[in-house]
């Protein structure tokens, strides 16, 4: 599914990915932790295509396909769906014209034909029954004056509706309570499929008892140091990244 | 071709005398030199067969431009206009136009594609030779001449008058008499006055007491609205209790050999009336290294003489190389209220100084401002406007909101509010806001699926969401195509 190879990033010249491999397969959750400034972030607008971001050496393949050419938007329309750690407001534009845009960007892109409007609404409906969204969130400007419990529901919304192949779930329990977080977690359990991987960042073990990963990687100082299985992010949460940052160090 | 032929027939009639007018002119080719002189303004009334009283106003109004000077106030530059250089009637084509649309230039044609403006439409946009006469010829068989017709019929039966000016001041000399030059006066501004002496054709509206207008005018249907020309002027009269909803313009860029345009526009609401009067405005901007484009001196004003009346104007500019534009509201009857919603889009090189003025004079007057500039390219983008209260205007309000959004770091946004109270019970509220379109908001966006283009207009058509619902549906819709047009290239 997802291949990185000795990427190595730099932004406004400072090396920040040093060397990280990493291989998500068709299916498989991996959870990627570690200290604050390992990376974290970097990697997923690395791999999301985000502008000021330079790749000096390795890859990254998406089912056999360099990406590394591709514009933001180009990526998002293989199947890559990054959901913000903090969520844009765009102001003006309502949920629902936001999500009509995106969908059919996409499918634009890939040569399909646009969503006729009812079947739109009724994909959006179904979703956003699931997820608890209301109708009047659908009807307010994309994230403003939303909760941030709300701005995270709307990023799961988004990825249920853009059915992606591989999710990258930024810090996405940062600011939500447990409630909230289970709301989430639940909407990203019932994505998980046989064809779709995920990609969880995470600084806390605590997201990672609701989506429960097949594969945890310690990220520091810019490379992958450990991988295991899930009972790696029991060992973290007790220890803390200490051992991580002396090693890499 | 009759109706031009009609227009000789006219003047000939008149027995012009062209040595008296100082110069040989062929009427036949209907036009009159370079420059502009006593005679030329006298030849101008003359071939329109106007009235004696209107030949001496444009007179009088020449004689006053001579002794005035061209403003310089505005934050626009622009080498300076030779006035003698300019043709000020019938302006022959100084270069022929292109044969086909094969010579067009392509980065048009695109845009006309992008904007799915038709093709026989496009060739006369793009001023191919011959294709407006064919295209009156094919229409007047088809929709245009049955269209124009059932709507003049049932505009007739509802009693509004709705033709060129040039027209009314024949038909009905009295109505244009008793308000042209009544809202902006003959001694205004530079670019008024000389309109006032040159101006060429425009639309004339009057809407008789308690009449609702069935429809909303456009300038589309306007006959004979080929070749109004530079000197643009337009008088809306809406009668006691009436209501009229005018719309101007064109989303298509327009190409036209004349660089400077000096339009007026005067609308008077009488009591209990309403105006609405929706601009979009999208000419020539120029080539990418501001080169050419056109040059929009326009003066607009509203006049609410009425108790309770209401004037209302909603403008998308994105066009122009100079813009310098202030559709303004004199609240002079009790209560009544005007309003004024813009968008203003500067790209390339474009300068655009624009905003309004609300000048309270009547008692519970109100006033609202929504102003929203857009800056991209390398264009300068300024909101100017005044809100002025008479020390008899009693609990007269206003509001106002400036937003600027900047695309990019070469632009620049800048406002100019000038506020003036002279009784203490005027409540005047300002709120301005200068914001960018971020990298955070684009990724975002990108991350969804939207190209950079995309998702700019998208960020953009919601900064200016309040003003586009101010526009007649299917204007919107159009508005919103372009305001996309308009931002291309403006991320990189």
């Amino acid at each position: 599914m997802l291949t990185i190879t000795d990427l190595h990033a730099n932004i406004d010249g400072k090396e920040i990915l040093k060397g990280l491999s990493l291989t998500v397969k068709p299916g498989e959750v991996a959870a990627i932790m570690g200290p604050n400034g390992s990376g974290k972030s970097t990697l997923s607008y690395v791999v999301a295509g985000r502008d000021g971001y330079e790749v000096t050496e390795g890859s990254i393949v998406l089912n056999g396909e360099d990406i590394l050419a591709m514009d933001a938007h180009e990526r998002a329309a293989k199947g890559i769906f990054l959901a913000f750690q903090y969520p844009l407001e765009i102001p003006g534009v309502t949920t629902m014209t936001f999500l009509k845009a995106a969908m059919n960007a996409q499918r634009k892109q890939r040569g399909e034909e646009e969503l006729t409007t009812p079947d739109f609404i009724k994909r959006v409906r179904a979703a956003a029954d699931k997820l608890g969204v209301s109708q009047e969130m659908l009807r307010r400007a994309l994230n403003v004056g939303f909760s941030g419990g709300e701005k995270k529901r709307m990023e799961v919304l988004q990825m249920v509706l853009l059915e992606p192949k591989i999710a990258i779930l930024d810090e996405t329990d940062s600011g939500l309570d447990i409630d909230a977080l289970r709301i989430v977690a639940e909407g990203v359990n019932a994505l998980r499929s046989p064809d779709r991987s995920f990609l969880v960042i995470t600084h806390y073990q605590r997201l990672l008892d609701y989506i429960v990963p097949d594969s945890v990687h310690v990220l520091s100082a810019g490379r992958i140091v450990k991988s295991g299985d899930k009972e790696l992010a029991h060992e973290l949460e007790k220890n803390g990244y200490r051992d991580y940052v002396a090693d890499a160090a | 071709m009759a109706a031009v032929q009609e227009t000789v027939d006219k003047v000939r009639s008149v027995e012009v005398d062209a040595y008296k007018y100082g110069f040989v002119t062929d009427i036949e080719s209907d036009m009159a030199p370079k420059g502009l002189n006593e005679d030329i303004v006298r030849f101008i009334s003359a071939k329109k067969d106007e009235p004696e009283w209107m030949t001496q106003w444009r007179l009088d109004a020449y004689k006053r431009w001579l002794t005035m000077q061209e403003p310089v106030w505005a934050r626009v530059n622009y080498p300076k206009i030779d006035f003698q250089d300019l043709y000020y009637y019938a302006a022959p084509k100084r270069s022929p136009g292109p044969k086909s649309l094969d010579e067009v230039d392509p980065e048009l044609l695109r845009t006309y594609e992008k904007l799915g403006i038709p093709l026989r439409e496009r060739e006369i946009l793009a001023g191919v030779e011959g294709a407006a006469e064919r295209r009156v010829a094919v229409d007047a068989v088809f929709d245009s001449v049955s269209v124009a017709t059932t709507f003049k019929a049932e505009l007739a039966k509802a009693g509004v008058i709705f033709c060129p000016i040039s027209e009314a001041l024949q038909t009905h000399p009295e109505l244009v008499r008793k308000y042209l030059g009544t809202v902006v006066p003959v001694t205004d501004n530079y670019y008024a006055t000389l309109n006032s002496a040159v101006f060429s054709d425009g639309s004339f509206v009057y809407v008789p007491p308690g009449v609702r207008c069935p429809m909303e005018l456009s300038t589309y249907f306007r006959i004979n609205e080929k070749n109004t020309g530079q000197f643009e002027r337009t008088l809306i009269i809406a009668d006691k209790g009436s209501y009229v909803s005018y719309l101007e313009g064109c989303t298509a860029p327009k190409r036209d050999e004349n660089q400077l345009h000096a339009a007026v526009v005067e609308l008077v609401a009488l009591e209990d009336a309403e105006i609405k009067y929706s601009t979009v405005q999208n000419w020539y901007p120029g080539d990418s290294e501001g080169r050419g484009g056109i040059y929009n001196f326009v003066t607009k004003r509203g006049d609410c003489r009425g108790d309770r009346s209401k004037i209302s104007w909603t403008q998308v500019e994105t066009g122009s190389a100079i813009t310098w534009k202030y559709p303004s509201c004199i609240l002079r009857g009790d209560e009544s209220r005007g309003e004024f919603y813009s968008i203003a889009i500067s790209n390339g090189h474009q300068q655009v100084d624009s905003g309004t003025k609300m000048l309270h004079l009547g008692k519970n007057t109100s006033s609202r401002i929504i102003s929203k500039g857009i800056a991209a390219g390398r264009s300068d983008n300024t909101y100017r406007g005044q809100v002025f209260a008479h020390r008899k205007a009693k609990g007269a309000r206003n509001f106002t909101n400036c937003d600027s959004l900047l695309i990019g770091d070469t632009c620049g946004a800048h406002t100019v509010p000038y506020i003036e109270s002279r009784n203490a019970s005027a409540v005047f509220e300002h709120e301005a806001t200068t914001s960018k379109i971020s990298d955070d908001q684009l990724f975002y966006c990108m991350q969804r699926g939207l190209s950079g283009e995309e998702a700019t207009a998208l960020i953009v058509n919601g900064f200016v969401r309040d003003v586009l619902q101010q526009l007649p549906m299917e204007f919107a819709v159009e508005a919103q195509k372009l305001i996309a047009v308009s931002l291309e290239g403006s991320v990189g």
